[in-house]
Parts: structure tokens; C-alpha cells; sequence
């Protein structure tokens, strides 16, 4: 490394390489060295070293990963699963994707040590239907790894064996809860499952399972690599390591920047070239759509998961939608619920129904056609969804419009009386020729074909 | 406020509620600061109704697994942490989910502002998308939703925005009608369906506001071409042939396909109907019929099989406009079958006699006439054959305890004759010693409560599912929950024995003595050996159907068994009458009270009873040897209760007994083959214009009032006034006599009839051509208190003829082609099933519409039949014989089943060089170690993880 830099590439550290998402790239910038050490230790080293590095799951929640490994029963001679959840669909989350597109052996080498280190001889990797170059990368590299020796009986003259199973989902937003995504994985409606038990306990088949995030199970080879502290040194204290950073929006150079957690938009954005050329920030998301939204009075703000959390948001998966000026909150917050709305799984009534109103009491003010009680009404049945619904899932489709009434009342006031295209014509925010849609869609009702 | 949703709050009694379990096991939590111990496990919802809280509620039902669902039960709840301070949930929690824990403290909607709030938000939710039509809805008045948005529920919406619509509704078979844009996604008809009936047929289909209950069907689902057509009157036989192997359970009307494709058939989704909270499933025939405060509802039980379920009978200006499960946790539970539910019409069809008949004697005709009149010819007649040839009995099978006692002392004290029974169906004498020495007085053994906590339960001759349904799900409760293993010694693995995960002992019919005796026998090998050690093990039941009565030697292998084993036997017959009949002595070598006639001191036990100098000693006849007796003229007249000749095991004999009787007195509720041959009917009182006690399987009694107000007269007394017009004096005029009498009677502490011990039969040769009968009753079939319900017989089961492939090839039959099952008698015509059972047995349901087994083929069980491919032109299932009693149809009349109309088939079949037997080739004849009737290797075949074949 040339000049100091605020990144730190570990996982895209070689993206860039010649075919970088063969077994043989992978192999000569260093791969599948973790597994190699990984092998030579106890599988309980294997936890350790993980719980020690203090790697928190990079799925949005943030959970402790090796505490995680850590709640399996002990062994009674039944089956464990490892499953690693890559059924990424939050609206701008884009980071197990492009990993998987780029690196896919890193996953697999992370996977084949969770196993180890889980007693697992089955792991799974469940993917977004939707992204089928990716299930078809994903195919190749497993293929790849058994063909090397690293999947199948024996790995590397050890004695321990391992089958990794690549299945596509059907495209379902909700199988990206782990409950919901162990009973796709069974072949069975992808819902949430009632907790308890918890999937440590009974997940996949009702046995003991562990639900990784990809990001995750990709950054243990890395640790097994270099070790505990050295994860440790990059990060805040409790938010240790490295994590991809997504930014997308209204940014000269979109992309994944792989950084210590702890980094803060601001120095995120310049690596990037900054806000659209003559623009300003006016609002982004942490973590994805289903974080509260931030302004620009948050742009120093450490992305470490305390410090976003004590600002009134969420880390989540770090994903940065970034906005500007011309941008309309009411009609980015109408877009997010309409799209919670569409992937509500049904279950619960709170996040069904209230969705469903959500969405349209949201097309109305974006059309200028808003009632003066309808902010209330917004905030109101924000209320009675939060925290009442059985899944996260629910609570998350009320962040964007709390958040955006909270620092844009104005704006959801303005729809009472002038649509949200005159306001801010959408246009202006394009970043490519606009070309609107021409059908006029209704306002409301959920079509049933 | 239907009785589902009424919350419990007090603790059941008895059945499979536990005793109260020790003080160790309960955690005392705070619920609104009240203190409430309950049992570790509980649900806060529950322990909250305890202390007589409601929390509102949707998806939570006591008898279905929690799921968390409408979330409308939500509350506020601390729990105490490590340190002991207390800490609230950062939520509201669904308190349908949560187990109470020790310390744990509760605010509902009573004491919690934000439980209070979130119940609002939720109700107000769930009603954004429920239509106003609660005026027109079945369910307006009786609702959950409806009655919980007064209570829990804002009362204005805010919602001004456009509701979700369905087009209404759908048909989801003949009887289940679903409205989805009504249903607020409780899941609690799809848990029934997977957790209780275990036919699942609807289930949640798409998602978020889209998201509905649905049948499986193209449209719903949004992809067309993957599966067969669903519903439609199409063929049996002929529809979904990649299903061939379900095509026998179809249902006759048209139904959606359920999960497997399938279409849609069920005994038990009437339950859907009842738990629903809203008004999204509703019944055909009571669909926009009445407004639920309109209805007076009377506690009932069900006449419709042994079970004795609670029910409550809805009725409106004497009119009974639907029946529903009653709560009884020690029978039923909260469930029905759909016979129990939906077969009421009968009792009030329009061939209902409502005078007194007599016949004219010189046109012939039965003419009505007074009571008076007609108790005076009845009188003189049943007189002037007592002073003759005597009088026979046949009470029937469908009493009250009070009705059959009435007519055991109706037969002993005023026709003074032991000639009485009350088994209108296959019988024997060796049964008769087995109900005498075994069942008679044997009060309550076996529960429902055993059925879902025995380890191991033997079928013998039941068919759970079909003729005891209510006990099926029973069984089924324990198998989902691991406790017990069901086998069944049957012909075949029906769909019943499936969804009960049991195991099948395949025994052709006949030879299902000889099975039990090898049975845990010392030369027992491979799954006849495993079978005898699980039913070794302690705690095994063994149940046996009234059928086992068809097999010589059945009921005693069976008592064999059960002596060898340790295993606890009960008989489960099918009629609501059986057990009762047996209890009142109508039987001919029993006295009322389990008192054996052959005994001097239970004779002079009933005469001091009964205030009479003596009772009759001479044997008794049985119901076939009365018949036969009446035919030949040794008997002089009979006295004929509720039977219909058609259930006989030989129609034809009872109809050709009827007409050459001397003297027929009929006791009917409606006009049937008995009355139109009858000298004197007199009218009686169906169940729901009576009140009385059934005795159901358990031997528990099940009083239920009388739900209308109604001048027809119970049997008991009828025969009061019949003896009365004869000079005796029976004094069973009122039901407090009756009960009177009986409490009077006391236990029988004398001996005891012997057991029967009789050795199993050899099993008949087959020759070529020929296959031994199986068969039973379906649960919804031909019979005649299912008439007047044409939405409910939409739901029964097609009639099919099922043989193994071999069988069938051997008949020159194609799977799913019609086949010609023909005796001398006659022949039935239905499409084969093929399926996986014994070479050489045919099964028939016994009295489906076109397949009156009795009535066409004058042949039961174990009997020898042949087959042969249909002729030409005769639809499958019409029948070539029709379900007359007389059996006389043009198939019938020849003795040849290859009459004209088959051509050369006959002599072909015969020439055939493909037979994959010889002639006198024994069917299924079990060798010790039972290969001979497994059919296959038994070795490997692990009898607890071999699934059904």
C-alpha cells in the first residue's frame, strides 16, 4: 500500500484481479490459507479465535458471530447446519452480491471453516432467486472447490467432511428473515417461524443451525489468516473489522468501499467524489430502507453500530442511498413502502394490512391529494406496526416514514395541497434520461391478478 | 358467542385435562396485579382467563399449536432478570405465544394503555380490509371479529382509502363455501386441516394484502397447465391420472384440488366452518338461512356413531337449521364429524310418519288411524302370536339406553321371550358370548383419553377414520405428538390408516383371526413378532370393530390376544345404540345390567326388579334366526324398531321374513322398507324430539334434551302404551321411570359368562376369476339418516372397487377401467383402484350409492365374489344391481354373472392363460411367521419406521 487511505480491502481486496472469482486467482492472492490453519486447530480454537476477533454479523443486526456458534447445544450425534443467508433484497443493500460475483471462493472457504468450527458436515447457501448469475457463479465455484478438495470427504487429508448445497429462492424479500428462509430451504412457505426456539436450537429440520450473513461467513477466512487482533485493530472497539460500504444515489462514483467499521460519510463521500457535481446532500440511509434515514447534520457520525444507533438509526447493512437536493422525500418514502408492502409475507396483521394502507395514504400526499390528518394517520399506524408485528420485517417498513417526517414534515404537509412532481420534478433527479412511466396507475388497491 | 371463543375459565374436567399437576409445576406470574399459579407451559393468554381476564383473539385456538399470527392478543409483560429486578419487553408480546414464567408480570388492555393501544391499532387493521356485511354474513351476531371490535376495537375507521376485494365466493366442495375477502388470515382452518383432520386442502397462498386462503388452483396461484383440472363432475376413475392412486377417496360432487392435486375430501371440515372467527367459511345449507340470535340452541349428542360427541342443536320455530360440535374435553373435544354436523335432515324428511298406520284389511293399504286403534291391533296381534309361535324383537342399533331398555323388558315381560336383538348388521354367535362375557357390564375401561396416550393401538376390523371418526382424531393426536403407533390388521392401508402414520398388518379378509394369533406368538417372526412386543410393552390397546364379528374366530383371537399381551381391549362399533342395547339386555342371552339370562340368580334378580313371577329361560334367538324363524313360520310375528333390512347381512331374507311374518309391528320415525310391509307402525320420536342417554363405545353415558317440542313419542314409550293395550304393565311411561328402573338395577356382581374361544376358520380356496370380499362402510354413504342432505353426500366418497395390480390383471381390468364384482346374487359395477393389498381380495364400500354390497351381492366380508370386466354400456358406478333392498335387479337375476350382456367375455376370462394362480390357490394364508400375508420380504422391515404400505 502506497499512500495512507481510510480503506481497508480485505474481502475486495483482489476484485480487481484477472478472473478473480476462479478457484485459481483465489488460490494464488492467498485463499483458502484460513482453512489450512483453520484444520490444523481444535474446532472450539476455531470459535475462539472468531468470538475473540469480536466479528459482529454483518447481516444489519450485528450480532456477535462467534457468540452465535457459541449457542449450539453440544453434539449428540445428530446432524448441525450451517446456513448462510444470501438472500440479500433490501432496497439498496448491494454487497453480497457483488462478492459473491467477485470472490464466491471466499464464501466458501468461510463456509467450509464455520462448518468445522460448528461440527457441521452439511452447510447450505441460500441465495436471492432473483440474481441467477449469481446462483450460476456460486454453482461453478462449489463445483470448483469440490473438484480441489476442499468440499467433499476428507478435506485436505484431514478426516472432516463437508457437502455445500447452493439453492436459489424464489425471490422473496421476507426469506431473507432466517426463520422464513429455514422453511423455504425446507421447501415449505417462506414465513417467519415463531421464536422460540430459536435456530441455534431447532432450525434447519428442527436440529441446531447456524443463519450467517455472507459477509460474515467471507470475513472468518481473513481472521483464521491474521489473526484475532489483526481484525481487531481495524474498527472501533466494539464494531471490530472491516465491512463493505455501499454507495449509490446521487454520488460521482458509486460502489462498494470496503473500510474499518467506525468510517464516516463524509470521508465515504470524498473517497467518492462527493455529491452529484452541483448538488448538496439532503438525505441518505445508513443501512438500507429499512434504517431511519439521515441529513446532512449527520455526516460525521462514526458508521460503527453504536454511534448510528445513539444517532437514532441502525448500521444495518451499510448500504448508502445517497440523496440531493431535488429529491422528494414523500416520493423516495412512497417507493420504499410500496415495495414493503409487495413483500410482506401476509403473516401478521400489523405489517399486512398496515402496509397496505400505508401505501396508499403515502400515493395520496404524493399527489397532492393528502388530508390534513394524514400525517398523523402516517405516523399513528407507524406506531401500531413498530413493534407489534411478528417479524423485524414490519418495524422496518416504518423507519423511512418516521425518519422522513421527523426531518421533512414540510414536505409530507406540502401534499395536502401540491404533488410531489411539482415540487421536485423528477427530472431533476435523474441521473439518466427520464422517461416516466405512462400508464397512470391507480391510486390505490393492491391489483390480484 | 359461538363456543369456541368463549375462553375457558374454568379448567375442564376430566378426559385429557391432567389433574391438577403439583405445586412444584406452577409458576405463579401477575396478570393486572392479580396473583395466578399456573401449570409450567401455560400461555399467558390462558393463565389470564383463568383469573377470568379475556385478552381479544383471532389465530389462538386451546386446541391448535400457537402461531402469533393476528397479533391482536398483544399485552405488556416484565419479566423478572438474573438479579431479580424487573424488567419490561421493549414490545408488546403476543400472549398467545408466550409461556408464563415464574415472577413474569402481565398488563393487559385492563391495566395498559399501550396494550390497550396496540389491540386498537391492531383491530383497527384487521378491519380495513373486512367488508361491511355483517348484516348479511351467517356469522354477523355470533362473531369473534365483530364482537371483539365493539370491545377491543375503535369506534370509527380511518380508513377511507380502497379495500381489497375477492369475487365470492368459493366452492371449496359441495358443503364448504369460502369468502376471502372476509377471512383475516387467522390460519386457524389450514392449522385444523394439517394439525387435527390431517387433510390439508386450502392453504395461504401469495402474499402481503394479496395474500388469501386458497385451494390450489391455477388462477389462485397465477400459473396455469401444472396440475389436472381441478373439480368438476368429472368420471371417477378417469380424473387426474397422475393421482391414481387417491381417485378412490374422491369425493362425488365437484371440489377443488387440495395440496396433492387432489380433489378436496374430507370427514371433518365442517370444524373450519365452526372456528373460523369470521363469516370466510361458511356451510352451503345454512348459508343465509338464519340470523344466530334468532337460533334457541339445545345440547345434543350425536346420533350418528358410537362416539357420542356433544353437539348443539340450533333450531328456530322447530325448525333444526344446523348442529355444531359441543366443548366435551373427555369425548369429542371441540370437534365433529361432518356427518354429526350436517346429517340432521333426516329427522325431519318428508316421509316423517306422523299418525298411527294400520293396514287395511281389505285394500291392503295403510291407512292412518288413532292411537288408540292402532295399540288395539297391534295388542291383539303381538297377543295372539305369543299364544302361537311367538313374537321376535329387533329393536335396532340406534337407541337411547332408556328406548333399548324399554324394549328388553317389552320383550321379556309382555311377549315373554328371550327373542330379542338389536344387531341390524353381521353377527354371530361367537359375538354375542363376546359382548355377554366381555362387554356387557364392563362399565368405563378404555377412554378417548387412552386412545391419544396408548403407545400402541391395535385396529382389528375398524376402519377408524369411517365408522368412528371422532376416535380417529383422538388416535391421530397421539401419533402427531409421538406418543403412539397405530396398526391396523386390515385388507389395506386405507387413507385414514396413512394419515395416521400406522403401520398395516395386511390380513385378507377372513384370516384376521389367524393374524392375531400369530401375533407376539412364540413362533412369531419379522413384523408379526414386532407387533406383539409393542403390543406387549404395557399400555397397548386393542380395538376392535363391530365387523370382527364377520370372522369366526375374530373376537376370540382378539380376547386371545389381549390375554396374552396384557393389552386393554374395547369394542367400537358403529351405531349410537350398540353399546346401549348391550347395557339394557337386548340381547338374547342378556338381561338389562350385564345379567347373562342363563343365570338363575340374574333372572331372579330382573324378575323382583321387574315385580313378574318369572322371566323366560328358553334361549334366545338372534337377529337372524329370528328372520329366518319369521320366513319359516316358527315364529308367529315381530316387533321391528329402527332397522333398516338393507343393513342386514342378507337383505333379501329379512325383506322375504317381513312379508311371510304373521303379524309386523313397526316402530318408525320415517317410512322405510319395514313399514310399507308392517300390519300396525307406530310413529316415533327421532333424537332431536326426545330426550334419553345415549352409552356411547366408552360406556359412558350421554344424556342430551330434547331439543324441539314435538308430539311424537319415544320408544320406550310407545312400547309402554303397547304393552299397556296388552294388559301388562311395563311402568316405563315417563323418562323418570326408565331412570327410576335403571338406577334400581344395580351391578351384576354374580359370574360371569364364559369368553368365547373359538379357532379361527381355514381360509376359503379361490378359484379362478374369483377374489374374496372386503368391505366396509364409508362414513358418508347410501344410508338413511344422510338422506335429505345433498350438499354433505357432494362430499362423500366415490365408490371404488380397490385390488392389488395382480388381482386386477388377473380380472382383465385396467387400473381406473370399471369391473363387474358379481355373486350369484347379483353384481355391483364400479372403476378400479388399484392399490397396494393382498392378491385375490376385492374391497367395496359396503353401501354406497351403486354399491349396495348386502343388498346386490346378498354377500359380506370374507365371502367369495367374481370378477370381471365390466360390460359394455353399463356406466361405472350406476351399478348393475340397483341399491334396492330387494336385490333384484336385472343383474340379479341370473345366476350366472356372465348373463348376455357381458358376451364372450366369460369364457375368454376363463381361457385366459395368464392367471397368475391356480385354481383352489388359498388367498393370503398366513404362515407363522406371516409372510403369507405381508406379501413381501419381511425381513428389514422395521415395523415402527415401515410406514403404511
Amino acid at each position: 500500500m502506497a499512500a495512507p487511505t481510510p480503506l481497508a480491502p480485505v474481502l475486495s481486496a483482489h476484485w480487481d484481479a484477472e478472473r478473480s472469482w476462479t478457484l485459481a486467482t483465489y488460490e494464488r492472492t492467498g485463499g483458502y490459507a484460513g482453512l489450512r490453519r483453520a484444520l490444523a486447530q481444535e474446532p472450539a480454537d476455531v470459535v475462539a479465535t472468531v468470538k475473540d476477533s469480536g466479528l459482529r454479523g454483518r447481516g444489519g443486526a450485528g450480532f456477535p458471530t462467534g457468540m452465535k456458534w457459541g449457542f449450539l447445544p453440544k453434539p449428540d450425534g445428530g446432524p448441525r447446519y450451517l446456513v448462510v443467508n444470501a438472500d440479500e433484497s433490501e432496497p439498496g443493500t448491494c454487497k453480497d452480491v457483488p462478492l459473491m460475483m467477485a470472490s464466491p471462493q471466499s464464501l466458501i472457504e468461510g463456509s467450509i471453516i464455520t462448518s468445522y468450527a460448528i461440527g457441521c458436515h452439511h452447510a447450505f447457501i441460500y441465495v436471492r432467486g432473483e440474481v441467477l448469475h449469481v446462483y450460476r457463479r456460486l454453482m461453478r465455484a462449489v463445483e470448483e472447490a469440490y473438484a480441489a478438495g476442499y468440499l467433499g470427504t476428507d478435506i485436505l487429508g484431514s478426516g472432516y467432511d463437508l457437502e455445500l448445497t447452493v439453492h436459489a429462492g424464489a425471490g422473496a424479500y421476507i426469506c431473507g428473515e432466517e426463520t422464513a428462509l429455514l422453511d423455504s430451504l425446507e421447501g415449505l412457505r417462506g414465513q417467519p417461524r415463531l421464536k422460540p426456539p430459536f435456530p441455534a436450537v431447532a432450525g434447519l429440520y428442527a436440529r441446531p443451525t447456524v443463519v450467517n450473513n455472507v459477509e460474515s461467513i467471507a470475513s472468518v477466512p481473513g481472521i483464521l489468516t491474521g489473526g484475532s487482533a489483526w481484525f481487531r485493530s481495524m474498527g472501533t472497539e466494539k464494531s471490530a473489522g472491516h465491512g463493505l460500504f455501499s454507495l449509490s444515489g446521487h454520488v460521482e462514483r458509486p460502489g462498494q468501499y470496503e473500510a474499518p467499521l467506525g468510517i464516516s460519510l463524509r470521508q465515504l463521500l470524498d473517497l467518492a467524489g462527493g455529491v452529484r457535481a452541483g448538488h448538496e446532500l439532503k438525505f441518505w440511509t445508513p443501512g438500507g430502507s429499512s434504517t431511519p434515514i439521515f441529513t446532512a447534520e449527520h455526516l460525521d457520525i462514526p458508521l460503527d453500530y453504536e454511534s448510528v444507533g445513539a444517532a437514532g438509526s441502525m448500521l444495518g447493512t451499510r448500504a448508502l442511498q445517497i440523496f440531493d437536493e431535488t429529491t422528494s422525500v414523500v416520493r423516495a418514502v412512497t417507493r420504499w413502502t410500496e415495495f414493503y408492502a409487495h413483500e410482506s409475507c401476509g403473516k401478521c396483521t400489523p405489517c399486512r394490512e398496515g402496509t397496505f394502507w400505508l401505501k396508499q395514504v403515502l400515493r395520496r400526499i404524493e399527489a397532492g391529494q393528502g388530508t390534513p390528518q394524514d400525517i398523523d394517520l402516517l405516523l399513528d399506524t407507524c406506531d401500531n406496526i413498530l413493534g407489534r408485528s411478528f417479524c423485524a420485517l414490519g418495524d422496518g417498513a416504518t423507519s423511512p416514514i418516521t425518519s422522513a417526517i421527523k426531518y421533512f414534515r414540510e414536505e409530507f404537509e406540502a401534499g395536502t395541497h401540491t404533488p410531489a412532481w411539482v415540487l421536485f420534478p423528477p427530472e431533476r433527479s435523474s441521473l439518466f434520461p427520464y422517461s416516466p412511466r405512462t400508464e397512470p396507475r391507480s391510486l390505490a388497491g393492491a391489483v390480484h391478478a | 358467542m359461538t363456543a369456541t371463543t368463549t375462553p375457558k375459565t374454568a379448567p375442564g374436567e376430566g378426559g385429557s385435562i391432567a389433574a391438577r399437576p403439583p405445586q412444584d409445576d406452577l409458576v405463579t406470574l401477575t396478570i393486572d396485579e392479580v396473583e395466578v399459579a399456573v401449570p409450567k407451559g401455560t400461555l399467558v393468554i390462558r393463565a389470564a382467563e383463568r383469573v377470568g381476564i379475556q385478552i381479544p383473539r383471532f389465530c389462538d385456538h386451546p386446541l391448535l399449536a400457537p402461531v402469533g399470527a393476528c397479533r391482536q392478543c398483544l399485552v405488556e409483560v416484565s419479566t423478572p432478570d438474573r438479579e431479580g429486578n424487573l424488567r419490561a419487553m421493549p414490545k408488546p408480546q403476543a400472549s398467545c405465544t408466550l409461556e408464563a414464567t415464574a415472577g413474569m408480570v402481565v398488563k393487559t388492555q385492563r391495566s395498559s394503555a399501550v396494550a390497550d393501544k396496540a389491540q386498537h391499532g391492531v383491530m383497527e387493521l384487521l378491519l380495513i380490509n373486512h367488508p361491511l356485511d355483517c348484516p348479511v354474513c351467517d356469522k354477523g351476531g355470533e362473531c369473534p371479529l365483530q364482537n371483539q371490535a365493539m370491545s377491543n376495537g375503535r369506534a370509527t375507521s380511518r380508513f377511507v382509502d380502497v379495500k381489497r376485494t375477492f369475487p365470492k365466493p368459493i366452492a371449496i366442495s359441495t358443503e364448504i363455501l369460502l369468502d376471502r375477502e372476509r377471512c383475516i388470515l387467522c390460519q386457524r382452518c389450514t392449522r385444523f386441516s394439517r394439525e387435527i383432520a390431517g387433510d390439508p386442502f386450502i392453504d395461504l397462498q401469495q402474499r402481503g394484502a394479496s395474500q388469501q386462503i386458497g385451494t390450489f388452483s391455477p388462477e389462485v396461484l397465477g400459473f396455469a397447465g401444472e396440475l389436472p383440472a381441478a373439480g368438476g363432475d368429472v368420471p371417477a376413475g378417469s380424473q387426474g391420472a397422475g393421482y391414481a392412486p387417491a381417485a378412490g377417496d374422491s369425493p362425488r360432487g365437484p371440489a377443488l384440488a387440495d395440496e396433492s392435486g387432489r380433489p378436496f375430501a374430507s370427514y371433518f371440515s365442517g370444524n373450519t366452518i365452526q372456528i373460523c372467527p369470521v363469516g370466510a367459511l361458511t356451510n352451503a345449507a345454512y348459508r343465509f338461512r338464519a340470523r344466530p340470535f334468532d337460533l334457541v340452541s339445545t345440547p345434543g349428542i350425536a346420533e350418528h356413531d358410537s362416539s357420542g360427541s356433544a353437539i348443539r342443536v340450533d333450531h328456530r320455530r322447530g325448525v333444526v337449521l344446523r348442529r355444531l360440535a359441543g366443548d366435551d374435553p373427555a369425548v369429542n373435544e371441540e370437534w365433529i364429524t361432518d356427518k354429526d354436523r350436517f346429517a340432521f335432515a333426516w329427522q325431519s324428511a318428508p316421509d316423517r310418519i306422523t299418525t298411527p298406520l294400520v293396514r287395511d284389511v281389505v285394500t291392503g293399504e295403510l291407512v292412518p288411524t288413532s292411537w288408540a286403534e292402532a295399540l288395539e291391533v297391534a295388542a291383539d296381534g303381538l297377543a295372539a302370536a305369543v299364544r302361537g309361535a311367538g313374537v321376535g324383537v329387533l329393536p335396532g342399533g340406534r337407541l337411547t339406553l332408556e328406548d333399548a331398555y324399554a324394549y328388553a323388558k317389552m320383550a321379556r315381560v309382555a311377549l315373554g321371550t328371550n327373542d330379542v336383538d338389536h344387531r341390524a348388521r353381521p353377527h354371530s354367535g361367537e359375538e354375542e358370548a363376546f359382548l355377554t362375557a366381555r362387554v356387557a357390564g364392563a362399565g368405563l375401561d378404555v377412554t378417548f383419553a387412552d386412545l391419544e396416550t396408548a403407545p400402541t393401538v391395535l385396529l382389528v376390523g375398524l376402519e377408524a377414520e369411517e365408522e368412528a371418526g371422532v376416535a380417529f382424531l383422538r388416535l391421530r393426536k397421539g401419533v402427531l405428538a409421538g406418543r403412539t403407533h397405530v396398526l391396523s390388521v386390515a385388507a389395506l392401508a386405507s387413507r385414514g390408516l396413512e394419515r395416521l402414520d400406522g403401520t398395516l398388518v395386511p390380513a385378507a379378509p377372513g384370516t384376521e383371526a389367524e393374524v392375531l394369533d400369530a401375533l407376539g406368538g412364540a413362533a412369531a417372526t419379522g413384523p408379526l413378532r414386532a407387533a406383539g412386543d409393542a403390543l406387549a410393552a404395557g399400555g397397548a390397546l386393542v380395538l376392535v370393530g363391530e365387523r370382527l364379528a364377520t370372522v369366526p374366530g375374530g373376537l376370540s383371537a382378539a380376547l386371545r390376544l389381549v390375554r396374552r399381551t396384557g393389552a386393554r381391549l374395547a369394542w367400537i362399533p358403529r351405531r349410537a345404540g350398540e353399546r346401549g342395547g348391550v347395557e339394557a339386555g337386548t340381547l338374547p342371552s342378556l338381561l338389562p345390567g350385564g345379567r347373562p339370562v342363563a343365570d338363575p340368580q340374574a333372572r331372579v334378580d330382573i324378575a323382583a326388579l321387574w315385580d313378574v313371577d318369572q322371566l323366560p329361560t328358553a334361549r334366545g334367538r338372534s337377529t337372524g334366526e329370528m328372520l329366518r324363524g319369521a320366513r319359516d313360520g316358527s315364529l308367529g310375528a315381530l316387533l321391528v324398531g329402527g332397522v333398516d333390512p338393507a343393513d342386514l347381512p342378507d337383505p333379501a331374507l329379512a325383506l322375504e321374513a317381513l312379508d311371510r311374518a304373521g303379524f309386523v309391528v313397526s316402530l318408525e320415525v320415517r317410512r322405510s322398507a319395514v313399514t310399507q310391509r308392517a300390519d300396525v307402525v307406530l310413529p316415533v320420536a327421532p333424537p332431536a324430539e326426545k330426550p334419553g342417554t345415549f352409552l356411547n363405545w366408552e360406556g359412558r353415558p350421554r344424556a342430551f334434551a330434547q331439543a324441539l317440542a314435538s308430539t311424537a313419542m319415544a320408544d320406550h314409550r310407545v312400547l309402554d302404551a303397547l304393552a299397556d293395550a296388552m294388559g301388562v304393565d311395563l311402568g316405563l311411561r315417563t323418562l323418570a321411570a326408565v331412570h327410576a328402573e335403571l338406577d334400581g338395577l344395580g351391578a351384576w356382581d354374580g359370574l360371569r359368562a364364559t369368553e368365547p374361544d373359538a379357532r379361527a376358520a381355514e381360509p376359503v380356496p379361490v378359484g379362478p376369476g374369483q377374489a374374496v370380499l372386503a368391505t366396509w362402510h364409508t362414513m358418508l354413504d347410501a344410508g338413511r339418516l344422510q338422506d335429505g342432505e345433498a350438499f354433505l353426500a357432494g362430499t362423500a366418497k366415490r365408490p371404488v372397487a380397490r385390488m392389488s395390480a395382480r388381482t386386477a390383471a388377473g380380472a382383465g381390468v385396467p387400473d381406473g377401467g370399471a369391473v363387474s364384482v358379481s355373486t350369484a346374487a347379483g353384481a355391483v359395477v364400479v372403476p378400479v383402484v388399484v392399490t397396494d393389498m393382498p392378491d385375490h381380495v376385492v374391497w367395496l364400500p359396503t353401501n354406497s350409492p351403486g354399491c349396495a354390497v348386502r343388498a346386490t351381492l346378498r354377500a359380506d366380508a370374507g365371502a367369495l365374489v367374481h370378477l370381471a370386466p365390466a360390460p359394455v354400456g353399463v356406466p361405472a358406478g350406476a351399478g348393475a344391481g340397483a341399491p334396492s333392498a330387494a336385490g333384484q335387479s336385472t343383474a340379479g337375476q341370473g345366476a350366472d354373472w356372465g348373463v348376455a350382456a357381458v358376451g364372450g367375455t366369460h369364457a375368454e376370462h376363463h381361457a385366459e392363460p395368464t392367471h397368475g394362480h391356480t385354481p383352489g390357490e388359498h388367498h393370503g394364508h398366513a404362515s407363522r411367521d406371516g409372510r403369507g400375508l405381508i406379501g413381501h420380504d419381511g425381513d428389514g422391515y422395521d415395523l415402527r419406521s415401515g410406514g403404511p404400505r
